[in-house]
C-alpha cells in the first residue's frame, strides 16, 4: 500500500472521529442545562449522573419560580429579561445610527484625521475592559446616569463601534463607488446617497452589524456588575444570574431555567442570522 | 465625483464621524488616559470624589506594583493562561476547519451548532460548567467516582493546579469555533489548483497539508493569534465567573478588579493596568515585527 492510501485512509476515519467528538463537545454543555432546567433539585442531589430526568419527575416549576416576580415568591427574571431586551435593543440601534455614517465617510470621504480615527477604534482592545468601567462609572454618576439602564446602552455602544466599524467598512469597500457617482450627476446629496443609495444596498450587513450588538449588549456582565449591582430591579438577565448564583438559598434547577431563559433568546437569533453573521465577521479573513 | 461634492468632503467626512468619535472618546479613552493620570496618585474613591483628577503626584503606586510578589505571580499567570488558550483555541479550531473543508451531510448546520459556544452568554455557559464539575452534584465527579473509580470528587475550580487547568479548557472551549470560523472562510478562499497539482505530483495528504496548505494559512493564523492573544491578556468574564479569581487563577484583570472593589485602591489598580497594558503593547510589538519580518523574506 502506497503512503497516499494509508494517510487518505487514516485521515478519512479521523475526521470522522474529530466531527462527532467536536460536536458532542460543544453540544453537550447545552443539553445538560436544557435537561437540568426541568430537574427537580432534590432529584438532582440524589442522583447527579442522571442527566436526562424520568419523563413522569420532569418539572415546570423551575421555570414559573423563575420568572415570577418577588412579591408571587419567585426571582424576577421576567423583568430582568425586559431589562435585558431595552438594552440590547436600544444598543444595537443607537449603534447602527452612529456606525453607518461612520463607515460610509471611513470608506469614501478622504477627510482630515481618516486614518487617526481608524487607530483610535483600535485602542479599546488593548485595555482591559474593568479600567475603562470604573472611570466611566465615576463619571455617569457625576451626571447621575451611574445606576441606569441608559449609562449601560451608551457604555456598550462604545464597546460595539470598533468591530461593527470595521464589518461595515469591509462591505462597502466592495460596493462600486460609480453608483455614489452617478446619483452625484442626477443632482443627489451625500446625505440622499446615504439613506437612498448606501444603507438599502448595505443592508444585509447592516442587519448583521445590529444583530452583533445586541449580542454584546445582551450577554455582557461586567458593566451591568458595576453599574447596577445595588440596584435589583434594573438588573438584566446576566447580572441577575450571577447575583443570585453567589448565594446558596436558590436552587441550582431553578438557576438553569433561568441559564435558559438567557440563551435561548441569542441561540434563536443566531440561528436566524447565522451566516450574515459569520461572513460578516470573517470578511477579509481570506485576504490575508 | 461631482466638483460641488469634492469641495465639501472634508467637512462632509468629519461631520459623519464625529458623533461615533465623540462616543469612543468620551467612553474609552478619556477612560484610559484618567486610569494613567490616577496610576501617579495615591488615590481612594473619597480622594477621587472630592479632587477629581487633582491629587498629589507620586510614583509610588508603581513602585508598589514592580515589587509586589502578587503582581509578578498574577503576570505569570495571566501570560501562562494566555498562550494556553490562544494556542489550544487555534490548534482545534483549525482541525475543526480542516475536518469541515469537504462537504458531508448537514455540514452547514453542524457548522452553525458549533460556533455555539462562542455566541451563547459567558454567564450563561460559565453557571453550567460550574454546575457541571461541581464535587457534590456536578456530574462530571459523579461519572468520575461511580464509572471511573476515582477515589475523590475532584474540585476543578477551587484547588490550585486543576482550576488554571479547567478555566484554560473552558477558554479552549468557548473560543476555538472563533478560530474555527476565521480558519473555515481562509479555506474556502484558498484555490484548489495548487493543491491538485500537488496531488498530481504525488504529494500524500498530510505533506499536502504541511507544505501547500499551511503555509497559505499562516496569515490568517497570525492574524487569529494576534486577536486571542489580546483578548486573552484582558480576559476578566470568564475567570471572574468561573473561579473568582481563587486557587491561582488571579488573572491580570481579576487582580485589577480585587484592588479596585476589595480595598478600594484606585491608584494601584490604575498602576496595575498600566504596567500590564505596557507589557502587553511591548509584546505585541515584537511580534508584529517578527511577523512581519518573516513576511518580507519568505
Amino acid at each position: 500500500m502506497s503512503a497516499v492510501t494509508v494517510q487518505s485512509g487514516v485521515l478519512r476515519v479521523l475526521r470522522v472521529v474529530v466531527v462527532v467528538g467536536l460536536v458532542l463537545a460543544t453540544v453537550v454543555p447545552f443539553v445538560y442545562m436544557l435537561s437540568l432546567s426541568f430537574v427537580r433539585i432534590d432529584d438532582l442531589l440524589r442522583d447527579p449522573l442522571r442527566v436526562l430526568p424520568a419523563l413522569d419527575r420532569l418539572t415546570t416549576e423551575t421555570y414559573r419560580e423563575v420568572l415570577a416576580s418577588e412579591q408571587d415568591g419567585g426571582y424576577g427574571f421576567a423583568r430582568f429579561m425586559r431589562n435585558s431586551a431595552f438594552v440590547a435593543v436600544a444598543a444595537s440601534a443607537l449603534t447602527v445610527v452612529l456606525v453607518v455614517p461612520a463607515s460610509y465617510a471611513l470608506t469614501r470621504l478622504r477627510f482630515a484625521g481618516r486614518r487617526q480615527v481608524s487607530w483610535l477604534f483600535l485602542a479599546v482592545y488593548l485595555f482591559p475592559t474593568i479600567i475603562i468601567a470604573v472611570p466611566v462609572f465615576v463619571g455617569f454618576q457625576v451626571l447621575g446616569l451611574g445606576s441606569s439602564l441608559v449609562g449601560l446602552v451608551i457604555a456598550y455602544v462604545a464597546l460595539t463601534v470598533p468591530v461593527s466599524v470595521h464589518m461595515l467598512r469591509n462591505y462597502l469597500a466592495g460596493i462600486p463607488e460609480s453608483i455614489d457617482e452617478a446619483a452625484v450627476i442626477d443632482g443627489a446629496s451625500r446625505l440622499q446617497i446615504l439613506t437612498r443609495i448606501t444603507v438599502p444596498l448595505a443592508m444585509p450587513t447592516i442587519m448583521s452589524t445590529a444583530l452583533y450588538s445586541f449580542m454584546i449588549a445582551w450577554n455582557e456582565f461586567l458593566f451591568a456588575l458595576l453599574f447596577l449591582s445595588a440596584k435589583q430591579d434594573l438588573w438584566t438577565v446576566s447580572l441577575g444570574l450571577t447575583r443570585l448564583a453567589d448565594g446558596q438559598e436558590v436552587s441550582k434547577t431553578v438557576l438553569m431555567a433561568g441559564s435558559v431563559l438567557l440563551t435561548v433568546p441569542i441561540v434563536i437569533l443566531y440561528g436566524v442570522a447565522e451566516r450574515a453573521l459569520t461572513e460578516g465577521l470573517t470578511a477579509g479573513a481570506d485576504k490575508g | 465625483m461631482g466638483s460641488r461634492l469634492r469641495g465639501y468632503e472634508n467637512r462632509d467626512g468629519i461631520a459623519l464621524v464625529v458623533p461615533v468619535t465623540l462616543v469612543v472618546a468620551a467612553i474609552i479613552v478619556l477612560p484610559i488616559v484618567w486610569t494613567v493620570v490616577l496610576s501617579f496618585q495615591d488615590a481612594r474613591y473619597v480622594d477621587v470624589a472630592r479632587n477629581g483628577l487633582f491629587n498629589e503626584l507620586t510614583l509610588e503606586n508603581y513602585a508598589d506594583v514592580l515589587t509586589s510578589e502578587a503582581f509578578w505571580r498574577s503576570l505569570l499567570t495571566t501570560v501562562q493562561y494566555s498562550v494556553a488558550t490562544t494556542v489550544g483555541s487555534i490548534a482545534v479550531g483549525l482541525v475543526a476547519a480542516l475536518a469541515f473543508r469537504d462537504r458531508f451531510r448537514f455540514r452547514a448546520p453542524l457548522r452553525a451548532v458549533m460556533l455555539l459556544p462562542y455566541v451563547a452568554p459567558v454567564v450563561a455557559t460559565t453557571f453550567v460548567w460550574q454546575v457541571a464539575l461541581n464535587p457534590q452534584y456536578g456530574v462530571v465527579n459523579a461519572f468520575g467516582t461511580r464509572v471511573l473509580g476515582w477515589e475523590h470528587p475532584v474540585n476543578f475550580l477551587s484547588s490550585a493546579p486543576t482550576a488554571l487547568l479547567t478555566v484554560i479548557v473552558y477558554d479552549i472551549w468557548r473560543y476555538f469555533p472563533f478560530a474555527f470560523m476565521f480558519l473555515g472562510a481562509a479555506l474556502t478562499g484558498l484555490s484548489r489548483e495548487i493543491e491538485e497539482a500537488a496531488v498530481v505530483d504525488g504529494a500524500t495528504p498530510l505533506q499536502k497539508f504541511w507544505f501547500v496548505v499551511l503555509p497559505q494559512l499562516l496569515p490568517t493564523v497570525a492574524l487569529l493569534v494576534l486577536f486571542r492573544m489580546v483578548m486573552a491578556f484582558n480576559e476578566f468574564d470568564d475567570v471572574y465567573l468561573l473561579t473568582g479569581g481563587a486557587a491561582g487563577t488571579q488573572v491580570a484583570s481579576v487582580r485589577v478588579f480585587e484592588q479596585l472593589t476589595g480595598s478600594s485602591d484606585i491608584g494601584g489598580a490604575s498602576a496595575t493596568a498600566a504596567v500590564m497594558a505596557v507589557f502587553l503593547g511591548v509584546a505585541l510589538a515584537i511580534y508584529l515585527r517578527l511577523t512581519t519580518r518573516q513576511r518580507e523574506t519568505p
